[in-house]
C-alpha cells in the first residue's frame, strides 16, 4: 500500500462530494444526462485529477501531460466537474451542460472543451484510442501515462476486447484501464443484459495485470495506480467495484438514474445529503 | 489527351512506395494495419521502419481508433486495408474517433468497387464514397491511377484533418503522369471539349477518355474531367463545364446512390442545371468474376458513357 496521509484522503473525499454536487446540479439543470454512472466513477476521477495526473490547466495542450480518456462518454458530467474544479474552465460554465452553444456537449467533444482528450458516446472506442496514445508515448520515449475509464456496459462491445488484445500484444505498461463495475447499464443489471462474470479472469486471459478494488476507497484507488506504475511489460486493468448513483441514497443502485435527471424535490434531497457528507468529512 | 495505349499499373505499388518515401521525410508518419499489410503493400513500410507499423489483426474498428489515438498524440497515422473493412465495417468509429475529432488520420483503402473480382460481392464495396462523403470534415479522394495515388499520399499527409482515399485492387491504366500537378480539391480537365462533359473518378477516367475518342470520331468534342477529389468538390470547374458544354455524364465504379454523380448533380442543380447521365453501379450488389468481365456486365464501359453522352445531348436538343 502507498503511504497516504489522513489529510490527503480527507481532501479527496471533500472534492468528490463537490464533484457529486456539480453532477446533480448539471443534470438537473439540463433535465437530461447520466448522473448514475458519473457518480459511480466520481472517486476514481477525483483521485486522478486531484492527486495523480500531471496536467496543467493553464496549458491544456502541454505535450508531456498525462492523458485521461473517458471511454464511457455518457459519464462526462463527472469529467467536466473535475476539469472545472481543477481550473480548466470556470465552474459557472458547468450550468451550460447540454444547452445550446455550450462547450460542454452531452457527450465529450475533442477540441471544444479545455482538458477533454477524446470524443466518446458511441461505446467501446476509448480503450483503442488509449492504445494509440500509449503507443505514441512509447515511440517518443515519453514518460507520460494514459488512464482510461471504461463502463462495465462497454464490456459488451467487441472493440473493447480488440483493444485489450492490442494493448497486451504491445505490452503497454504505460496504460491503466479502470472498469467502473457498477453492475448496471441502460436497460438493467449487466448480468441480466449480458453476463460479464468472471470479468477479472477475462482480462487476465487477455494477458493484463488485473486488480480488483473498492472503487470508492481512495486508499485502494491510489494503491492500484501505484501498483500499475510499478507493473512492467503489461497494461493494468483495475476492476473497480462501484455503486451506480453513489453518494445519494435514493439514487444508489437504481437503474432509472443511468439516464435520468433528478426532479426539483429530488434535487433538494440529494444536495442536502451531499451537504451532510461534506460536513462529516 | 487521347486514350491509350496505357501502361497497366498497380495503385497499391505506388501507394506502398510513396508511403516509404514519406516516412523517410517525416518521422511522425506511422501506419496501422489489419492483417492485409502484405496485400496492400504497407508491409514494406514496416520493413523500412519496424517500430512505425502496427499490425492490429482482423480488428478494423480498433485499428481506426488506435490510429486516432496516435494522431491525437501528434502522429500522422495512415490506416490502410481493404475498402469494405476500412470504410464499411468501421463507419461509426471513423465518424466519432476520426472526423468528429478532426484528427490526422489518413484512411487509404485498396480493393474498392467491383474490380476486386473473384472474391465477390462481400468484398466489392460500391458504397464507400457515399459513406465517407456524408461525414462532416472528411476529405474524400479517388485517384485515377498509380501516380495519382502516390500524390494523394503526400497531399493527405500535408493537410490537416481526416482523409479517406480509395483505389483498386486490379491494375489500372496509367492516364496521368508523375509531372502533372495535383492538389486536393481541384478537378483536372484532362481533355478539352465544348459539346458535352464526361466526369470520371478512379479507373473510370480512362474509360471517359476512351469514350471521348469515340465521340470525336462522330465530331462530338467531349470535355473530360478527372475528379480525383470527391470532397471538397471543385464546384467552379464543374459549374464551368455545365455552362460551357451544356450536359454532363458522370462515371464511377461505385453505386450511383450518393456517389460522384449525386455530388455533381447537387452542385449543378444549385448553380446551372443541365441534363445529366449517370454511369455507375445501379443500386445492386456485384458478384464473382474477373475485373474486366464485371465492369462490362455492370455497364461500366466506354460504350455506356458514349450512350449516356448522346442521350444527354439529345435531351438538350443537340446532337453535336
Amino acid at each position: 500500500m502507498v503511504d497516504v496521509s489522513e489529510e490527503l484522503i480527507r481532501g479527496l473525499k471533500k472534492k468528490a462530494v463537490t464533484l457529486r454536487k456539480h453532477i446533480i446540479r448539471m443534470t438537473h439543470n439540463a433535465q437530461s444526462g447520466h448522473p448514475g454512472g458519473s457518480m459511480s466513477a466520481c472517486d476514481i476521477v477525483t483521485a486522478l485529477y486531484f492527486q495523480v495526473l500531471r496536467v496543467d490547466p493553464k496549458k491544456p495542450q502541454w505535450p508531456d501531460r498525462d492523458r485521461f480518456v473517458l471511454s464511457k462518454g455518457h459519464a462526462c458530467p463527472v469529467w467536466y466537474a473535475a476539469l472545472a474544479e481543477r481550473g480548466f474552465f470556470p465552474v459557472d460554465e458547468l450550468m451550460t451542460f447540454r444547452k445550446i452553444n455550450s462547450r460542454l456537449q452531452g457527450h465529450p467533444e475533442l477540441g471544444t472543451t479545455p482538458g477533454v482528450e477524446n470524443a466518446a458516446g458511441a461505446e467501446g472506442q476509448g480503450l483503442s484510442f488509449s492504445v494509440g496514445l500509449s503507443l505514441a508515448a512509447r515511440m517518443d520515449h515519453k514518460a507520460w501515462r494514459v488512464y482510461c475509464i471504461l463502463g462495465d456496459g462497454e464490456q459488451d462491445v467487441g472493440q473493447t476486447w480488440e483493444a485489450a488484445m492490442a494493448a497486451s500484444k504491445y505490452g503497454l505498461d504505460n496504460l491503466t484501464a479502470f472498469i467502473d463495475r457498477n453492475g448496471i447499464q441502460q436497460e438493467g443489471r449487466t448480468e441480466d443484459i449480458m453476463p460479464l462474470e468472471p470479468l477479472a479472469e477475462k482480462w487476465e486471459a487477455f494477458n493484463w495485470h488485473v486488480l480488483t478494488i473498492d472503487g470508492h476507497d481512495f486508499r485502494q484507488i491510489l494503491a492500484a495506480i501505484d501498483e500499475a506504475h510499478r507493473t512492467k511489460g503489461r497494461p493494468t486493468a483495475v476492476i473497480a467495484r462501484t455503486v451506480k448513483g453513489k453518494g445519494v441514497s435514493f439514487m444508489e443502485n437504481k437503474i432509472k438514474y443511468h439516464g435520468a435527471a433528478t426532479s426539483d424535490d429530488e434535487l433538494k434531497l440529494a444536495l442536502a445529503e451531499l451537504d451532510a457528507q461534506e460536513a462529516a468529512v | 489527351m487521347t486514350s491509350g495505349p496505357w501502361k497497366m499499373e498497380s495503385q497499391r505499388t505506388y501507394f506502398g512506395k510513396a508511403l516509404i518515401e514519406l516516412g523517410r521525410r517525416n518521422p511522425d508518419v506511422v501506419v496501422v494495419g489489419a492483417d492485409t499489410t502484405e496485400s496492400i503493400k504497407t508491409i514494406d513500410f514496416g520493413k523500412a521502419f519496424p517500430d512505425r507499423l502496427f499490425q492490429l489483426g482482423i480488428a478494423e474498428p480498433n485499428m481506426i481508433s488506435v490510429a486516432a489515438g496516435l494522431a491525437a498524440a501528434g502522429k500522422i497515422a495512415f490506416a490502410a486495408t481493404y475498402s469494405v473493412f476500412g470504410s464499411g465495417h468501421t463507419y461509426n468509429v471513423i465518424r466519432q474517433n476520426v472526423a468528429y475529432t478532426n484528427l490526422n488520420v489518413k484512411i487509404f483503402c485498396s480493393h474498392a468497387g467491383l474490380t476486386v473480382g473473384p472474391d465477390g460481392a462481400t468484398h466489392q464495396i460500391n458504397e464507400d464514397i457515399a459513406l465517407m462523403r456524408g461525414i462532416p470534415r472528411m476529405t474524400v479522394l479517388v485517384p485515377a491511377d498509380g501516380p495519382e495515388t502516390a500524390k494523394c499520399v503526400d497531399a493527405a499527409a500535408a493537410m490537416k484533418g481526416p482523409v479517406y482515399c480509395r483505389f483498386s485492387r486490379t491494375n489500372v491504366p496509367t492516364v496521368t503522369s508523375t509531372e502533372d500537378d495535383f492538389a486536393i480539391g481541384r478537378a483536372r480537365v484532362v481533355r478539352d471539349g465544348s459539346d458535352v462533359t464526361l466526369i470520371g473518378c478512379g479507373l473510370m477516367v480512362a474509360r471517359c477518355l476512351e469514350a471521348a475518342d469515340r465521340l470525336d470520331r462522330d465530331g462530338v468534342e467531349a470535355r473530360v474531367i478527372n475528379l480525383s477529389t470527391v470532397k471538397p468538390l471543385d464546384v467552379a470547374t464543374i459549374d464551368r463545364a455545365a455552362r460551357e458544354t451544356g450536359g454532363i455524364v458522370t462515371a464511377e465504379e461505385h453505386t450511383i446512390v450518393h456517389g460522384i454523380g449525386s455530388a455533381i448533380a447537387t452542385a449543378i442543380a444549385a448553380n446551372h442545371p443541365v441534363p445529366m447521365g449517370f454511369v455507375g453501379v445501379q443500386d445492386v450488389f456485384g458478384e464473382s468474376g474477373e475485373a474486366e468481365e464485371l465492369l462490362r456486365k455492370y455497364g461500366l464501359t466506354a460504350e455506356k458513357i458514349v450512350d449516356a453522352a448522346r442521350d444527354v445531348m439529345k435531351r438538350r436538343g443537340r446532337t453535336r
